[in-house]
């Protein structure tokens, strides 16, 4: 997995609340046996009309967001289904970095496990982040992990909570099933037990 | 002891290692995998040299890209990325030696309603899937929930997933339901009151003389939505009617091992002095016929209310609601029982059991649906198409002008050829009302069967109770 270290990069301000997956990437883009290449299908009802043509209202289509590393979104971001194609989508666009009063269970899970910081923020933090977002490209924030922080362009600082295990893996890029594995004789002796104790599993 | 809710014992039964920090190795007891989240999965196990460490617990079937007519073993029925999906399937589960279901086994079907079907599904287990809805096996008190494909890898490798506790809600449906009133109304009037985002960071334990009084499939119904509220996991305690359920199917314990099994599983309750983090309590005789109007589930309203404006709501959610009934093209104050619509489709892991046929078909009895209605019963399963066979209801159905498919997800998530076209409006049994979700600008109305049903002979949304 990719490090998460620090990132300073323009952030794309996204209000809506309750973004689900299917938003985030549509159910005709699953069928892909690969998690490379959704990049190009994010947001792909919201970005594009019926004959695919770009949105132009649409924020990753102003020009000042293109390049978008950091997305500052609406309470309860990624809800709906399980799709780790959700978080690879935002991952292949460029987009490390999700900022928002909330995310559902799963998908806050996912970007984990994919190199991606998702970052729960009280709201009235969040309207300060997004209103340095909507000053467009020349407006870059900072996201130091180790310290934890998130830094507006204006050089304001907020801290921010994350799981020390999470913030682990993250900052080594470290394969959580390699980590498991160590485990094995803990998983052996539970095993061993469980099945003594309830053989009918 | 200090006294312990269903989830703490499910999970005190489970941890294989605890970190300091809490972080823990929650043993997994069944991993049910299907064809759209689990490719990636398996190559990983490919690249990397591992193996999946219990086939013996590891259960495969289609389900979301699968055709649902005639024909479907044919993949030259399939579209090319579906059939390689399903392929993919069919060479991993034959590799790696795991239990499979494909697309022609009688067996086969949407994969919540297959690992019950098949008593796969146990009181008191753990069980993971890469796919939100797993919360329906709650229903027999088993620990069970959606994970993505990173964890389906991590599950498949080493049998455990990397897990926190969550925080304990009860939720609570007092006394009985009305007539009419079904498991569907009670799932989505609790997420009416919770939001979307209410369960987040919870296991829900749903109890209460309302929920004692459904059936296992209206039980099923009700967790399989409670991942609509956000929480992990929803879970009803086990009792007689779960027992009675599980009894004799092909992999529930026979013999000394059921009794082993029964003795434990009746231990499988919240004390009475538990700690709860939140609690939430409906009246039951509150509870009407439901439906939503927006485009997300929390979007729920009695059938009998009217359309609402954006401005009655507050925050974040005027925005949304004026997105929805925008996407909805609906006008505030329009009474919801004048919505007309195009398509019915009754089935999926919500509502694709028998007990949902026999609630739709007891309404579309000698009847026929409205002119012009396009309307689909897609069974949740080939033993459930079977059963319903058998009943008499596929010819109700089919008299009264529905399509009678075969077994899959169908138009719940329009990933096989069943979608709806732009604008086209839907009165639908499933579980998630979300733009796009049924098909590029199609427009879903979540609700119950005898609901759907209700809707299919009227041609607009109807309060069934009028027709009973």
């Amino acid at each position: 997995m990719e490090k998460f270290e620090k990132l300073t990069g323009i952030a794309a301000p996204m209000p809506l609340i309750n973004v689900d997956t299917d938003m985030i990437i549509p159910k005709q883009f699953l069928k892909t046996i690969k998690r490379s290449g959704l990049g190009k299908n994010l947001f792909d009802e919201m970005r594009f009309d019926d004959d695919g043509n770009e949105i132009p209202d649409f924020v990753l289509n102003k020009p000042q967001y293109r390049n978008s590393e950091i997305l500052i979104a609406g309470d309860n971001f990624g809800c709906g289904s399980s799709r780790e194609h959700a978080p690879w989508a935002i991952k292949d666009f460029g987009i490390r970095c999700v900022i928002a009063p909330g995310f559902a269970d799963i998908f806050f899970n996912n970007c984990f496990k994919n190199g991606i910081l998702p970052i729960v923020l009280p709201q009235d933090v969040v309207d300060v982040l997004m209103k340095d977002a909507e000053k467009g490209e020349n407006a870059r924030m900072t996201i130091d992990l180790e310290a934890q922080t998130v830094t507006t362009s204006d050089g304001e600082t907020f801290g921010f909570e994350v799981d020390s295990f999470k913030k682990h893996c993250l900052l080594e890029g470290l394969d959580d099933i390699g980590l498991t594995m160590e485990k094995a004789a803990s998983i052996d002796a539970f095993e061993a037990a469980a099945s003594a104790q309830r053989p009918w599993v | 002891m200090s006294p312990k809710t269903l989830y703490d014992k499910i999970w005190d039964a489970h941890v294989a290692h605890e970190a300091q920090d809490g972080t823990c190795l929650l043993y997994i007891d069944r991993h049910l995998v299907h064809e759209v989240t689990s490719p990636q999965a398996f190559e990983g196990l490919r690249m990397t040299g591992r193996t999946v460490r219990a086939p013996e617990k590891t259960i495969a079937v289609p389900d979301h890209n699968v055709p649902t007519t005639p024909g479907r073993d044919d993949p030259a029925n399939m579209t090319e990325e579906s059939r390689i999906q399903v392929a993919a399937l069919d060479t991993n589960a034959r590799e790696f030696g795991i239990h499979y279901y494909p697309v022609s086994d009688v067996r086969q079907g949407i994969v919540h309603i297959v690992g019950p079907e098949q008593g796969w599904t146990l009181p008191g287990m753990t069980v993971v899937c890469g796919d939100s809805h797993t919360a329906t096996h709650g229903a027999f008190g088993a620990l069970a929930h959606g994970i993505g494909t990173s964890e389906v890898e991590h599950v498949l490798a080493t049998q455990t997933l990397i897990q926190k506790k969550s925080k304990n809600m009860k939720v609570e449906i007092t006394g009985k339901l009305s007539p009419g009133v079904t498991a569907k109304d009670i799932t989505l009037s609790v997420i009416g009151v919770t939001g979307t985002a209410g369960g987040t960071g919870y296991v829900i334990e749903y109890c209460g003389e309302a929920i004692r009084g459904l059936s296992m499939e209206g039980r099923m119904t009700v967790c399989n939505m409670a991942i609509e509220g956000g929480a992990r996991a929803g879970l009803i305690a086990p009792d007689e009617k779960t027992f009675e359920y599980v009894m004799g199917r092909p992999h529930a314990p026979k013999g000394a091992q059921w009794e082993a099994a029964l003795a434990w599983w009746k231990t499988l309750y919240s004390d009475d002095d538990a700690h709860w983090d939140k609690v939430i309590t409906i009246k039951g005789e509150d509870i009407a016929p439901v439906v939503t109007w927006g485009t997300s589930p929390e979007d729920v309203l009695p059938i009998t209310a009217n359309v609402p404006a954006a401005e009655d709501f507050t925050g974040g959610k005027v925005d949304a609601a004026r997105r929805s009934l925008d996407y909805m093209g609906l006008k505030a104050g329009a009474p919801l029982s004048e919505i007309a619509i195009d398509t019915v489709f009754i089935g999926s892991c919500t509502n694709g059991r028998i007990e949902d046929l026999r609630a739709a078909a007891a309404i579309l009895k000698g009847k026929k649906i409205k002119d012009g209605i396009r309307a689909m019963v897609v069974p949740g399963s080939g033993l459930v198409r079977a059963q319903a066979e058998e009943e008499g209801l596929a010819d109700i159905f089919k008299e009264a002008g529905f399509e009678w498919r075969l077994a899959g997800c169908s138009m719940c998530l329009a990933m096989n050829p069943d979608q709806l076209a732009p604008g086209e409006r839907c009165a639908a049994t499933s579980n998630r009302n979300f733009e796009g979700r049924q098909g590029r600008g199609g427009r879903t109305h979540l609700m119950s069967p005898a609901m759907a049903a209700a809707a299919a002979l009227t041609g607009h949304l109807t309060d069934v109770r009028e027709l009973m």
